[in-house]
């Protein structure tokens, strides 16, 4: 695999991301909605000195978790299907690149994007720091774990992307199997406690395994599951891409 | 430093190529003759490495596409049917992206982007969003993405379609130039074109190579004016009659289009007899309106030469 390859697909798609106003619109929103939710959890009734408000959101689901998971398919949804769409896929299918490092590069210029987006709230740490006395760990460890879920949500928007040319029907694609994969846990109560099914939703549904993390507790198998969920899309994603041959 | 054996492609069950087999040398011209739907760009997406064939092997610059894809691709430069480019990007931004694409170092990307600016007569427009262009330039900033990395194998899948008349004269003079350093295979369905441009003629439909020949010797075998629509003013049957005594004739028709009295005369191929026809007529004293040469359409060339073959093979 040649880094070059993916550098220059990598700087392509960024300097395509600065020159479209997809990319600063969906900034907004978060930016604007994850504001919000911290100056809500920190001015309270009941303040504290966490980041978890921004992160689960004081009202309903809208913290960051969530907001990644609804955002992520529009900041990914051209990244392929565009290609699919104006046949552009032609002439980088048949440059000498491997199809891994196409994928690679789009899901790190998107990831890159999401990324600053969630380097440009890292002032809600520094007002915890100016004005109370927060607990580093569950700052490092939330920070973190919002990266992985952004990491896993840019590789299934990706995945969303590649199976088709119409990029409202790849973000949909997208969020759905993200909104399945967040919310698998429910199925939960369909079966007894005990049940092997319990076990198997539990594990695999994506908010079963942010808890933790969020509240300061660093465990390696959660770090596992997301890598692996990661790989796993990106592996779908490279064999998509590979079967646009085929077609 | 083409070789194509057997190439074999189905959608379906429905072949769009059967059995394409040819060999182009360096620096040979190779031009691909046929209608819509006959298999062209089917059988260039294989040979560039973007469809896989169901059966059958095409080796470029000594690797086989399958087997060797990178290296394949590397030594192609490839010019789809649709040019597609990106639309965000100006024209120098796109072309340093295709090199890096190209894995080419960033110094020798820039002094080729300079060459190929001339080459394709881009140097007014280096700085222009793609969209921005018109048709005929985006054809060229095209042909110039193609050419960038000196790839010994050019493919070109209907570099003139959609263009105004003078740039198709621009385009096919470029595509000559490309000739001697590269070994180019283009396709067309502009008969003219071919001969104009291309050393030798492969010509397909519905998916098979009917003939395969020097350009010259095809023009030859279908050559010069086969058929004469003739307007003549006189007496209807002594003109059929002594039209169709002239040495050459195949046979005479009489139309009536329009009021006036056509005669639209066959004549052996590679013959040109307006002449000898024009000669009769005036020793007759007959009042010739109009003489003109008509040439075959494609399909009546594939129907000419797919039974000349027939005739030829019993």
């Amino acid at each position: 695999m040649s880094v070059r390859t993916v550098r220059t697909i990598w700087l392509r798609e960024l300097r395509s991301y600065a020159n479209s106003p997809n990319a600063w619109v969906i900034a907004a929103i978060f930016l604007g909605l994850s504001g919000l939710s911290f100056a809500l959890s920190v001015t309270g009734r009941y303040p504290e000195a966490t980041i978890r408000g921004f992160l689960f959101g004081p009202i309903g689901p809208i913290g960051a978790f969530f907001l990644t998971i609804l955002l992520a398919p529009a900041l990914t949804m051209r990244l392929l299907a565009e290609e699919q769409k104006l046949g552009t896929i032609e002439l980088l299918l048949t440059a000498p690149v491997r199809d891994i490092e196409i994928v690679l590069g789009k899901y790190l210029a998107a990831l890159s994007i999401l990324s600053s987006m969630y380097a440009l709230t890292l002032y809600f740490p520094l007002l915890l720091f100016a004005f109370g006395n927060p607990d580093v760990t569950p700052l490092l460890t939330g920070y973190l774990v919002l990266f992985l879920v952004g990491a896993v949500a840019v590789a299934v928007g990706l995945l969303g992307s590649a199976l088709t040319a119409n990029q409202i029907v790849a973000a949909i694609t997208s969020l759905a199997i993200l909104l399945v994969l967040w919310l698998f846990n429910a199925t939960a109560a369909l079966g007894s406690p005990d049940d092997a099914w319990t076990d198997v939703v539990t594990f695999l549904a994506l908010s079963e395994h942010i808890r933790d993390m969020a509240f300061g507790v660093f465990d390696t198998r959660d770090i596992i599951y997301f890598l692996s969920l990661i790989v796993f899309f990106l592996f779908l994603t490279v064999r998509a891409v590979e079967t646009r041959r085929w077609r | 430093m083409i070789e194509s054996r057997e190439l074999t492609k189905y959608y379906g069950d429905f072949p769009a190529i059967e059995d394409v087999t040819f060999t182009a040398e360096p620096g040979e011209v190779i031009g691909f003759l046929g209608p819509n739907g006959a298999g062209k760009t089917t059988t260039m997406r294989i040979i560039t490495g973007f469809t896989p064939p169901t059966s059958g092997t095409a080796i470029v610059a000594g690797h086989d596409v399958q087997e060797e894809p990178l290296a394949a691709r590397a030594s192609i430069g490839y010019l789809p049917e649709t040019v597609p480019l990106y639309t965000d990007m100006t024209v120098r931004e796109y072309l340093h992206y295709m090199g890096g694409l190209r894995g080419m170092s960033g110094a020798r990307i820039r002094s080729r982007v300079d060459d190929v600016f001339g080459l394709c007569r881009l140097e007014e427009y280096t700085d222009s969003l793609v969209s921005k262009l018109s048709k005929g330039y985006r054809q060229r900033v095209g042909i110039a993405q193609a050419i960038l990395h000196e790839p010994p194998v050019l493919v070109l899948d209907e570099p003139t379609i959609g263009i105004d008349p003078r740039q198709v004269v621009e385009t096919r003079q470029i595509i000559r130039g490309l000739g001697g350093d590269h070994t180019v295979i283009l396709s067309t369905h502009i008969l003219p074109e071919v001969s104009m441009v291309c050393d030798r003629v492969l010509i397909i439909h519905e998916g098979r190579i009917v003939v395969m020949d020097s350009a010259e010797r095809l023009s030859a075998r279908l050559g010069g004016v086969s058929r004469v629509v003739m307007d003549v003013r006189g007496p209807r049957a002594q003109i059929e009659e002594t039209l169709a005594q002239v040495d050459g004739v195949v046979s005479v028709e009489i139309s009536d289009a329009g009021g006036r009295q056509q005669f639209v005369v066959e004549c052996a191929p590679g013959r040109d007899l307006r002449v000898d026809l024009a000669r009769r007529v005036a020793e007759h004293g007959w009042g010739l309106v109009e003489l003109r040469a008509v040439g075959l359409s494609l399909e009546e060339i594939f129907l000419r030469l797919t039974t000349e073959d027939e005739v030829s093979a019993a």
